[in-house]
């Protein structure tokens, strides 16, 4: 049997995975390809880990007195969840699995600009994710993944410098991501790879790591403030000792509101690339694609305070946010019409990722148009702090961020593993998902409305109906998540053999070997057509 | 278990507006989604691919169509902008003549404090029909006073006093919670807003423990913490008097002018070098640690009603 399997490889040409064997070559590798493994190996741990606290969060709602833990224990669990899926699952997920692996490939380069550098942030991000283990271990964290002082600062005692130095130090991590991509985009693609030529991915990368680099700072500096009125009582945060209590959320969420265009943008940037691909055709308005994304990327710098429209801030600077926070939407609108038009007399076909592709439009446009709740004052007063909140950004994070990352590891996977996965149980995961999100999160919005405040752990009698048909609902989704895990593993070693280029997509990445040799390419490509040459003219002279 | 509403129950002046804003972000919403959905199903099927060779033509993309989906959604929503902030604005600010009462949050309980001088743990008794301006602030961590039968929502921060009102329109106890997380039992910091007719109130008002007034509670502080010694009444001590002076400007060392409101006169207490009134030493010791937060309401309380009277050299002789 294992001969059976392995006889293709014998043929196989020399490629990243089999060019050496062991764990050093994976632990002192310096391929961007096997350190985008490694990443992949440790979001995934990150994942199910982030995601088993969701689900006892969601068991223990069944009930209004709450049904599993203590509410100590709960929060704990909630803010857990959100810490480990935001800074160790949902930040590094797109940009250091897919865009680690596809970066250099789309530009056709050998390797990202700094090799070591990138093997050195993925130490950096496991270092981080150990302390915040650790914490979690040793007593866990109690403050919500938002830290808010005075209570983070003095009231808590659970383990906040052991959380505050993980998140810190993986966010270096970050910034040597950011770093690498900026300089490769910048100073490595192929010879007639012009910017407009660039698939939108790399523009979504490229926008996404100006973020991390100009944001990240700003958290580490917030988390070290944080720590040091924690263990040393220097006063910054909390009013007994002079400071300001509202000072952290003006710069936590400078960083933190940006942190959403982190997670959302490599989405935009993915679906981009599937959505050309199932329809065959060239994506419609590509430099008003390209360019919204920057225009997000910087407006989203200038929101942060509608965060804060009910601390009492004066009214006039929630005027200003809530203004510049309706500005984001436009190109957020914009996008989302691009790529329905891109459909348009296309060549639709229906695998798996364009499923999640599509599923993405769906859920980003509700998680979009539910932020005008939010950015319009009035109605934020109502719905801040509500589950109209948690619901709101599930549908950005999970309905974008999460469908954006499935569908690309989706569609990148033959390039990556060499090996095809069944289509039919990819298709029928998708569907679950997408089904078994909604049925969570939906819930949620109507929850809110009715006034019911996140972050409880117990809750009044009359919000228990729309509790337990969150919770049905997340049980199809924790399915619909296992379905891919398993079919993945199998396939690496199970699957079909892929040809090097399955879908008949455009793009350097498919114009390599599935998997790619250690070095990419044997010769450094040329570019001679733009990105998504689909139309036959272009594919007659390819 | 019971079957849910699709709405919270509307039991404020305000509620009714605010809820029409919501539906009409709610009609853009589903308008939005069905008309992407059924776009998308549309092509979906429109256009699947029918062979396997088949390779359509590229469309650049189309200048008019990208003008015309951006005007769009900026049209609508500026006139989300414009409607939500006029709304806001519109209630920013409490009527005049509003009843004022002290909210003060800690872990996990809500104290309150009528001007009368009842006092009551997680619950909130007030008339029908009036508008109530509470004056809040925290003891400990930041909390979230929030009544959604009311649509209001603000932090109770500790260290500052923040503000918010509302006029109940319908008789009732309506939930109140706290919405910002403030630790263990954040869940249990929940109480109750009794909306009684004003006949009622009164009588409620007159059935409480019959204590003393804010304002007397706050002579008393005022008394005990020696304040009378320097803030001499007809202006000839160390201090300037106090009469007349809340809700009134007053000129600073520095030349500038402030409102004597809440958060002044908190500094003043606590802070007293920060603001320095024109013509005086910056002599007065800080009171800080030296009065709860309660206390600290008391007194003010007090200096809003030595606001009112005039500054007259021979009222009040102890001031």
């Amino acid at each position: 049997m294992s001969t059976a399997t392995l006889e293709p490889r014998v043929h196989a040409p020399r490629n990243y995975l089999n060019a050496d064997y062991g764990w050093k070559s994976w632990l002192f590798t310096l391929d961007h390809k096997r350190i985008a493994l490694l990443y992949m190996v440790s979001v995934s741990f990150f994942f199910i880990i982030g995601g088993s606290f969701a689900v006892l969060m969601r068991i223990h709602l069944v009930e209004p007195q709450g049904a599993l833990v203590q509410p100590e224990t709960y929060n704990k669990l909630f803010t857990l969840h959100g810490i480990v899926m935001i800074f160790f699952f949902l930040i590094p997920s797109i940009p250091a699995v897919l865009g680690n692996f596809l970066v250099p490939l789309m530009v056709g380069a050998r390797d990202l600009a700094f090799p070591k550098l990138n093997l050195l942030s993925w130490y950096i991000y496991i270092v981080g994710g150990m302390f915040t283990l650790y914490s979690a271990i040793a007593g866990g964290v109690d403050t919500g993944w938002t830290f808010y002082t005075p209570y983070s600062s003095t009231y808590s005692n659970t383990q906040v410098t052991a959380v505050a130095i993980g998140v810190f130090i993986t966010g270096f991590s970050s910034i040597l991501t950011g770093l690498n991509f900026i300089v490769t985009i910048h100073k490595m693609r192929a010879p007639g790879l012009t910017w407009f030529r660039m698939p939108l991915f790399l523009w979504a990368m490229y926008a996404t790591s100006i973020i991390m680099v100009l944001g990240t700072p700003v958290l580490a500096i917030t988390l070290f403030l944080l720590a040091l009125e924690h263990l040393f009582h220097v006063g910054i945060f909390s009013p007994a000792l002079g400071g300001d209590p509202l000072l952290f959320q003006h710069l936590f969420w400078f960083y933190s509101h940006p942190a959403v265009y982190i997670m959302i943008l490599p989405a935009m940037g993915v679906v981009s690339e599937i959505i050309a691909c199932f329809a065959r055709k060239r994506i419609f308005g590509y430099k008003i694609i390209a360019f919204s994304s920057v225009a997000i990327a910087v407006l989203g710098f200038l929101v942060w305070g509608h965060h804060m429209f009910v601390t009492g801030q004066s009214v006039y600077a929630g005027l200003i946010f809530s203004m510049l926070s309706f500005l984001v939407a436009i190109p957020s609108a914009i996008k989302v019409f691009n790529w329905t038009s891109t459909l348009y007399k296309g060549s639709i076909s229906y695998e798996a990722p364009m499923l999640y592709a599509l599923g993405f439009i769906g859920l980003f446009t509700m998680g979009g148009l539910t932020g005008l709740f939010l950015a319009s004052l009035a109605t934020d007063v109502h719905l801040n702090g509500t589950y109209f909140i948690v619901a709101h950004f599930h549908y950005i994070m999970v309905g974008g961020a999460v469908m954006g990352y499935l569908g690309g590891i989706h569609f990148w996977w033959p390039k990556i593993s060499g090996r095809k996965y069944p289509d039919m149980w990819a298709r029928i995961g998708a569907v679950i998902i997408f089904i078994g999100f909604n049925l969570t999160f939906f819930p949620q919005f109507i929850l809110g409305y009715l006034g019911m405040p996140r972050r409880y752990a117990f809750y009044p009698a009359e919000f228990q109906v729309l509790n337990v048909m969150s919770s049905a609902g997340a049980t199809v989704l924790g399915v619909g998540y296992m379905i891919p895990l398993i079919y993945l593993i199998w396939s690496m070693r199970y699957g079909p053999i892929s040809e090097p280029n399955p879908w008949g997509a455009t793009g350097l990445e498919w114009k390599t070997a599935s998997p790619p040799p250690t070095e990419n390419f044997a010769q450094i490509p040329v570019v001679t057509e733009e990105a998504y040459a689909y139309a036959p003219e272009e594919a007659a002279g390819d | 278990m019971q079957s849910f509403p699709f709405q919270p129950e509307q039991a404020s002046s305000i509620a009714k507006s605010v809820d029409q804003l919501y539906l009409f972000l709610t009609a853009v919403t589903l308008f939005f989604t069905a008309l992407i959905f059924s776009i998308i199903f549309y092509f979906m099927v429109k256009y699947r691919r029918r062979s396997p060779n088949e390779r359509p033509k590229a469309i650049e993309g189309s200048f008019p169509l990208e003008v015309l989906w951006t005007a769009i959604p900026t049209l609508i929503v500026a006139l989300i902008f414009v409607w939500s902030s006029v709304l806001y604005f519109r209630n920013a600010e409490p009527p005049k003549g509003a009843m004022e009462i002290f909210v003060t949050g800690k872990q996990w309980m809500w104290k309150v404090e009528h001007p009368e001088g009842q006092r009551e743990i997680n619950e909130l008794h007030v008339p029908l029909g009036r508008p109530v301006k509470l004056t809040m602030t925290s003891e400990d961590v930041i909390h979230d006073f929030f009544v959604p039968a009311f649509r209001v929502k603000k932090d109770v921060l500790p260290g500052r006093y923040t503000t918010l009102w509302f006029e109940a329109t319908k008789v009732g106890t309506f939930h109140l919670f706290c919405a910002q997380y403030c630790g263990a039992f954040h869940a249990g910091m929940i109480g109750s807003i009794i909306v009684q007719e004003p006949d009622e109130y009164e009588r409620w008002l007159a059935g409480g423990a019959p204590g003393e007034s804010v304002e007397q509670a706050g002579e008393k502080v005022f008394q005990a913490s020696g304040c009378p010694t320097c803030h001499v009444a007809d202006g000839t001590g160390l201090g300037p008097s106090l009469l007349g002076v809340y809700g009134n400007p007053v000129k600073l060392t520095t030349g500038e002018t402030v409102a004597a409101d809440d958060a002044y006169m908190r500094e003043s207490i606590l802070l007293p070098k920060a603001k320095i009134v024109l013509g005086y030493s910056p002599i007065m010791p800080s009171f800080q640690g030296q009065m709860t937060d309660e206390q600290l309401n008391n007194v003010i309380a007090y200096l809003r009603a030595l606001g009112k009277a005039q500054p007259k050299p021979k009222e009040e002789g102890k001031q």
